[in-house]
């Protein structure tokens, strides 16, 4: 994107996923590119419908069986989108990992948390089960666990809701994995719990050189953790920079509309709320114009009639507006 | 905003437990609500947090008798509802609605919205011909922004923002005085979220409603709500006016709740001081002794296991629970 920077660890280009429906074909993602750079904690933002989690499951390649996806995902130089399952599985649990928003679901209720864990390290690093135990249990620790000698022998739902999304974490993270794809994982948490793992995930991003995307519907997470923000709508990238620029420069009239509907703890507000009118269209793509069009209050007509390129300013704060300049 | 409409003394419910051992007989009770006292007046609206487990949920039921409390008052414009028979009761609830966190769910798919937005009004009005019970609903609708032709519709024909003004709808047609919001804005997204708090001020402005709002999301209760309520395992820890607690929040858990809402403002967010809380909430089962809240309290000490510290007035409608409150003037 930007000449001079490092290469990134994964490059997304022309990424669409089109989902089969009794009623036909739907775009969920539209032509969506963008790239994480090693060591960036970069926020996926959008609400119900916007494409977000679709983006993270395609580079998984874990779409449901009724969706397809096309363009390129890149990941340290090589293609990874639409490769059989025997090739992905090389990379899905050691260099490439992901998080979901329930932990319960995720785990094997079957299965001691123990057998779990060791599993990925004897399956990608060849680990004998002594050494793999050991470093699971060290693992656990490190996103601290209480008594990890002993808890590891439990099942999943022996564990609280915050505990469990942490021996997830631990899993996720065993291998070291470059990239860590992480899908609303604190939304099912108390606000305690959740700044407990914020702080764990922002952590252990650092001291392992781990880069994180992490989609999210809260900007407060975003403001709290990432680096940069790719804000979505209906599929397509309305806007993108560093948290600095979107939330203080802020183009996008999407974007200024999620700021000012969001209550903010630290403001003594009262009065009406900003609100963005009608509800957030669930993308179905093929129609001309900007998705945001019909809600937005700057809307002209060319904003119907044809989707606005992405223009990139001088400091990488990209935007999608027929009607606004990026000036970062 | 000063006749007293409801007040709650000394709320307990407390749910029985199966015995844990074959022999044992009844298990300890989970004290979900244990002793809350609170008052809410005319056109007031109460805001009550904590994390889940709390008993906030429980807290609000109970005061509606929909969950059977254990002991305490609930005096509703002087009367106690706890005392009240089944016809007596009922007389009493046209006057209290409440609102879901789930929208959907909290609205039977088989009946048009018209029939689910009028069914209180047939109850409690039946000498209405159909023709005014129709004429009421659509009015209603058009006050919560539905548009009256959608009236023959069926739930899952709507949005969860629309649901939830379904909800609405059928909470404020009989005029009522005070409305329990159980999370009435969790599910949505945030851009539906701002038009129903929107919604529901309005209406509190133009019905002149009291409100006893629940949620876990501090921001948003701090919006809406002239006084806060925070609860920890069933018991108050603080309660204070809105900005009077947010800005000087005097219990360390208030404290710990408020540092940890990430704020949408990432220079805002990285000047912040960061109290983190360790470990989970206790299991309201077998609660720690003394303050219930010494087990993860950054403040605690040897008194906090031993006694149980009593909610105290520090300045103007400021009350707070805690052996180790430092007053800063």
């Amino acid at each position: 994107m930007n000449a001079g920077m490092a290469a990134p660890l994964l490059a997304v280009d022309g990424l669409t996923v089109r989902f089969k429906l009794p009623q036909g074909w739907v775009t969920a993602v539209d032509k969506v590119a963008f790239s994480i750079q090693p060591g960036e904690i970069v926020g996926i933002v959008g609400e119900s419908g916007s494409g977000k989690s679709q983006i993270l499951l395609s580079i998984m390649g874990l779409l449901a069986s009724n969706g397809r996806a096309s363009g390129s995902v890149r990941f340290r130089g090589n293609e990874i989108l639409n490769r059989p399952a025997d090739e992905l599985d090389g990379i899905r649990g050691s260099t490439l990992s992901m998080i979901f928003q329930d932990p319960m679901t995720s785990l094997n209720p079957y299965m001691r948390v123990s057998q779990q864990l060791t599993e990925v390290l004897t399956t990608h690093q060849g680990m004998s089960e002594t050494q793999a135990f050991n470093t699971a249990t060290a693992m656990l620790d490190r996103v601290r666990i209480p008594d990890a000698r002993r808890r590891i022998g439990l099942y999943p739902h022996e564990f609280s809701g915050g505990m469990r999304q942490r021996v997830m974490i631990a899993m996720a993270l065993l291998c070291r994995p470059a990239l860590l794809l992480a899908d609303e994982p604190t939304t099912a948490l108390d606000v305690t719990v959740q700044a407990q793992i914020l702080e764990l995930i922002a952590e252990l991003g650092r001291d392992l050189g781990t880069s994180v995307a992490i989609v999210t519907h809260d900007l407060g997470v975003i403001a709290r953790l990432c680096d940069r923000v790719i804000v979505l709508y209906g599929g397509r990238i309305m806007e993108e920079g560093k948290v600095d620029d979107i939330f203080h420069d802020t183009r996008h009239p999407y974007t200024g509309g999620l700021l000012a509907a969001t209550p903010r703890l630290d403001a003594a507000t009262h009065g009406e709320l900003v609100t963005i009118p009608g509800q957030p269209r669930a993308a179905m793509g093929d129609l001309p114009g900007c998705p945001f069009a019909p809600r937005c209050a700057l809307k002209a007509d060319i904003c119907t009639a044809e989707m606005p390129p992405i223009v990139t300013g001088p400091s990488g704060h990209r935007l999608a507006c027929h009607l606004r300049e990026v000036r970062s | 905003m000063s006749e007293t409409l409801l007040k709650v003394d000394h709320l307990k419910v407390h749910f029985p437990m199966r015995a844990t051992h074959l022999f044992g007989g009844q298990g300890a009770p989970v004290r979900a609500v244990d002793g809350v006292s609170l008052d809410l007046k005319a056109g007031e609206t109460l805001g009550i947090v904590g994390e889940s487990g709390c008993g906030k949920t429980t807290l609000g039921r109970a005061i509606l008798r929909l969950i059977e409390p254990t002991d305490g008052r609930v005096l509703w414009m002087g009367q106690d509802l706890l005392g009240l028979g089944a016809g007596h009761l009922r007389e009493a609830r046209r006057h209290m609605q409440i609102i879901f966190q789930d929208p959907l769910a909290s609205l039977d798919p088989r009946m048009s919205v018209e029939t689910i937005i009028g069914k209180p009004l047939r109850i409690f009005h039946p000498e209405l011909s159909r023709k005014q019970v129709r004429e009421r609903v659509l009015e209603t609708m058009q006050q919560v922004g539905l548009a009256p032709s959608m009236a023959n519709r069926f739930p899952h024909e709507f949005s969860g923002g629309q649901c939830q003004r379904i909800g609405i709808a059928r909470a404020i047609i009989l005029k009522p005085k005070l409305i329990v919001c159980d999370e009435p804005v969790s599910a949505l997204d945030v851009s539906i979220q701002a038009q129903i708090i929107n919604l529901l001020m309005q209406i509190q402005r133009d019905l002149g409603l009291s409100l006893l709002f629940i949620s876990h999301n501090l921001a948003v209760v701090r919006h809406i709500s002239h006084r806060v309520m925070v609860l920890y395992l069933g018991k108050v820890m603080e309660i204070a006016d809105r900005d009077d607690l947010y800005a000087r929040p005097l219990h360390p858990y208030t404290e710990a709740l408020i540092s940890a809402v990430p704020i949408a403002d990432p220079r805002t967010e990285r000047g912040r001081e960061r109290l983190l809380l360790e470990g989970d909430l206790p299991s309201p089962i077998n609660p720690p002794s003394g303050c219930r809240f010494q087990s993860r309290c950054p403040r605690a000490t040897e008194i906090c296991g031993q006694a149980e510290p009593p909610l105290v007035g520090y300045g103007k409608n400021h009350l707070a629970a805690c052996h180790h409150i430092q007053v800063q003037d």
